[in-house]
């Protein structure tokens, strides 16, 4: 079996990323060619003094359009990390942040956050609440026996609806008109509106939690046979779960505290890039970082554009296309649920 | 000059219950050491202990003098490897890259790839389980005694000079069983300190050079097959008749049951 390097899939899928940025930029009702985006982001970055592209055009790139297409791609990027590392933590092919309640538990620590005032602290908000779901689906999981994927799946299902009640609630209790309707559209995932501050928070906690996840693609592999084969190949077995299913937590918490709820990108991105790439994770995480980014930016790209100038919540079109993937994987693996 | 393991006093305990007692065993290194019992006689726990895989409520275990427990996880497996019963998986790996798996205690976080080295104990691991020819195909394609084979090579890829297997001939046929019982035998021949829990009490007498004998959680027998296979001993400890024969070939002892009246 050939199969590519991540020297060549790395660079070609690096290529496509930056082109769909590119490009996506250009989507929208003003109509602007790929060239100024170049200038204006090299003005910006003072590579060029004088830049060729007037003010108003100037701002809609750098101040509108270009923050949001960074964090979709950061967020897609993410988001595929996280659900890549959680299949192999947990040996369950289902696994993903949405999926395993995560996404919901966040959800509800940003609006707890954000109803007592304390909006700043959202992301810190739904890191909490993205942790705590995760520790109670996975206690659920041993309650109900053990861990296997459906197992871990109902868990997940209960905690969520329970999350999600919670979420529903505290907005029926003290949130009204215009501010309904916002959470409601952030909590079906949506990137409208996102600000440079909202697009650096995404991409440093991609830094500060994924490099580590990243270095310890070797040691997810060890753990294909289980917790005793990766305890004997020299694995920490408890302590690595830990800190990466802390990591896991703390970024599926700030992207949902920006990106709200966006589902099973977690769960596709991984299952198409284990075809190209197989399971060892020294390689499948950077491509699935990558893949997700571009699959984000496009699918945000056509949230943004297809109903214009109404906006579809991108979660609706991740759910479209997850859901049947979801469908095939789970039929696919019947075999050991 | 290598001591080989050396086992002093071991005892598990599991909440109020104790599942092991008294284990006391050495192994030198160039021979067999086969661990029978019934179901439920703690082999599997036994060799858990010796992994330090379950913590153990007394007792040492230690390999050429070092305490085999102090170390780190990652140190032990750079000597010592483990092949468990069945190995499973639903990942998407090669059989190169299940060996492959085998060399993740010598390498660094920061390494990219494998070095050509760990390439060369992974060729030659392969080579010697008799699996070359299947490297690119995807391990969950592969038949048990396939896998088995694979795993066995992804311990040898190890450089272990201890390896433990639990029931490694479960599920082969009689040619793979004295094939691989056979492998294991010679790599205890070129220095390694070899440790099975085997079922089949005729493969043990043949293969092994000492059986360790457990019931019920105590170690009831240690010494040569001869010493340990008697009608007596298989009389208490698995309730069977037998009479004891001895190998026309190589004298080792040979069981013959005698089938309930």
């Amino acid at each position: 079996m050939n199969r590519p390097t991540l020297a060549t899939l790395g660079m070609s899928l690096l290529a496509l990323l930056l082109a769909s940025m590119v490009l996506a930029v250009t989507f929208g009702p003003a109509d602007i060619a790929p060239m100024e985006v170049w200038q204006t982001i090299a003005h910006h970055l003072g590579l060029v003094a004088e830049s060729p592209v007037n003010r108003l055009r100037d701002a809609i790139i750098w101040e509108l359009r270009l923050p949001r297409v960074l964090t979709a791609a950061a967020v897609g990027a993410g988001l595929a990390l996280c659900g890549a590392v959680m299949q192999a933590l947990t040996r369950n092919p289902l696994a993903d942040p949405y999926l395993l309640g995560l996404s919901s538990g966040a959800s509800l620590g940003a609006v707890a956050f954000l109803l007592l005032g304390a909006s700043l602290l959202m992301p810190l908000g739904a890191f909490l609440g993205a942790g705590a779901a995760m520790a109670s689906t996975l206690l659920v999981t041993q309650a109900l026996g053990g861990a296997t994927p459906t197992r871990a799946i109902l868990a997940g299902i209960s905690i969520s609806a329970l999350a999600a009640a919670a979420t529903s609630f505290l907005i029926f209790w003290s949130a009204t008109g215009d501010s309904y309707r916002e959470i409601l559209s952030w909590l079906m995932g949506s990137l409208s509106g996102v600000v440079w501050s909202e697009a650096l928070l995404v991409l440093a906690a991609l830094a500060v939690a994924g490099l580590p996840i990243l270095l310890s693609g070797r040691a997810l592999d060890a753990f294909a046979f289980g917790d005793t084969a990766a305890a004997t190949l020299g694995v920490e077995v408890a302590s690595l779960r830990w800190w990466l299913l802390g990591g896991t937590a703390l970024l599926t918490g700030v992207l949902v505290s920006i990106g709200g709820a966006i589902g099973f990108v977690g769960l596709i991105i991984p299952h198409v890039v284990r075809l190209m790439t197989g399971s060892r994770h020294r390689l499948l995480l950077p491509v699935a970082m990558l893949l997700g980014a571009s699959f984000m930016v496009w699918t945000d790209t056509a949230a943004r554009s297809l109903f214009a100038p109404r906006e579809l919540p991108v979660g609706i079109i991740t759910a479209l296309l997850g859901a049947p993937i979801f469908l095939a994987v789970l039929l696919r693996y019947r075999r050991i649920t | 000059m290598s001591t080989g393991l050396r086992i002093a006093d071991i005892t598990v305990r599991l909440g109020s219950q104790t599942i092991l007692s008294d284990i006391a065993l050495t192994a030198a290194p160039g021979t067999v050491t086969g661990l029978i019992g019934p179901n439920g006689a703690g082999k599997s726990t036994l060799m858990r202990a010796m992994l330090g895989l379950t913590p153990l409520a007394s007792g040492t275990v230690t390999f050429d003098d070092t305490d085999l427990l102090a170390m780190t996880r990652r140190s032990r497996a750079q000597f010592t490897a483990f092949v468990e019963q069945s190995g499973a998986t639903d990942a998407r790996l090669t059989a190169r890259e299940v060996v492959m798996l085998g060399r993740i205690p010598f390498q660094s976080v920061w390494q990219a790839t494998p070095a050509p080295a760990d390439g060369a104990q992974v060729d030659a691991a392969l080579a010697e389980v008799a699996m070359a020819p299947f490297v690119d195909r995807l391990y969950h394609t592969l038949s048990g005694g396939e896998q088995q084979r694979i795993q066995i090579a992804r311990a040898l890829a190890q450089q272990p000079r201890l390896l433990i297997l639990d029931e490694p001939t479960n599920h082969l046929d009689v040619h793979a069983q004295l094939t691989t019982l056979d492998l294991l035998q010679r790599r205890a021949q070129a220095g390694a300190t070899v440790l099975l829990a085997l079922h089949d009490l005729n493969l043990a007498a043949a293969f092994c050079d000492s059986l360790v004998v457990l019931h019920h959680g105590r170690q009831v027998a240690f010494g040569t097959p001869e010493q340990v296979l008697t009608p007596a001993l298989l009389r208490q400890v698995y309730e069977v008749d037998a009479t004891l024969l001895r190998h026309p070939g190589s004298g080792r002892p040979l069981i013959a049951y005698d089938l309930p009246a």
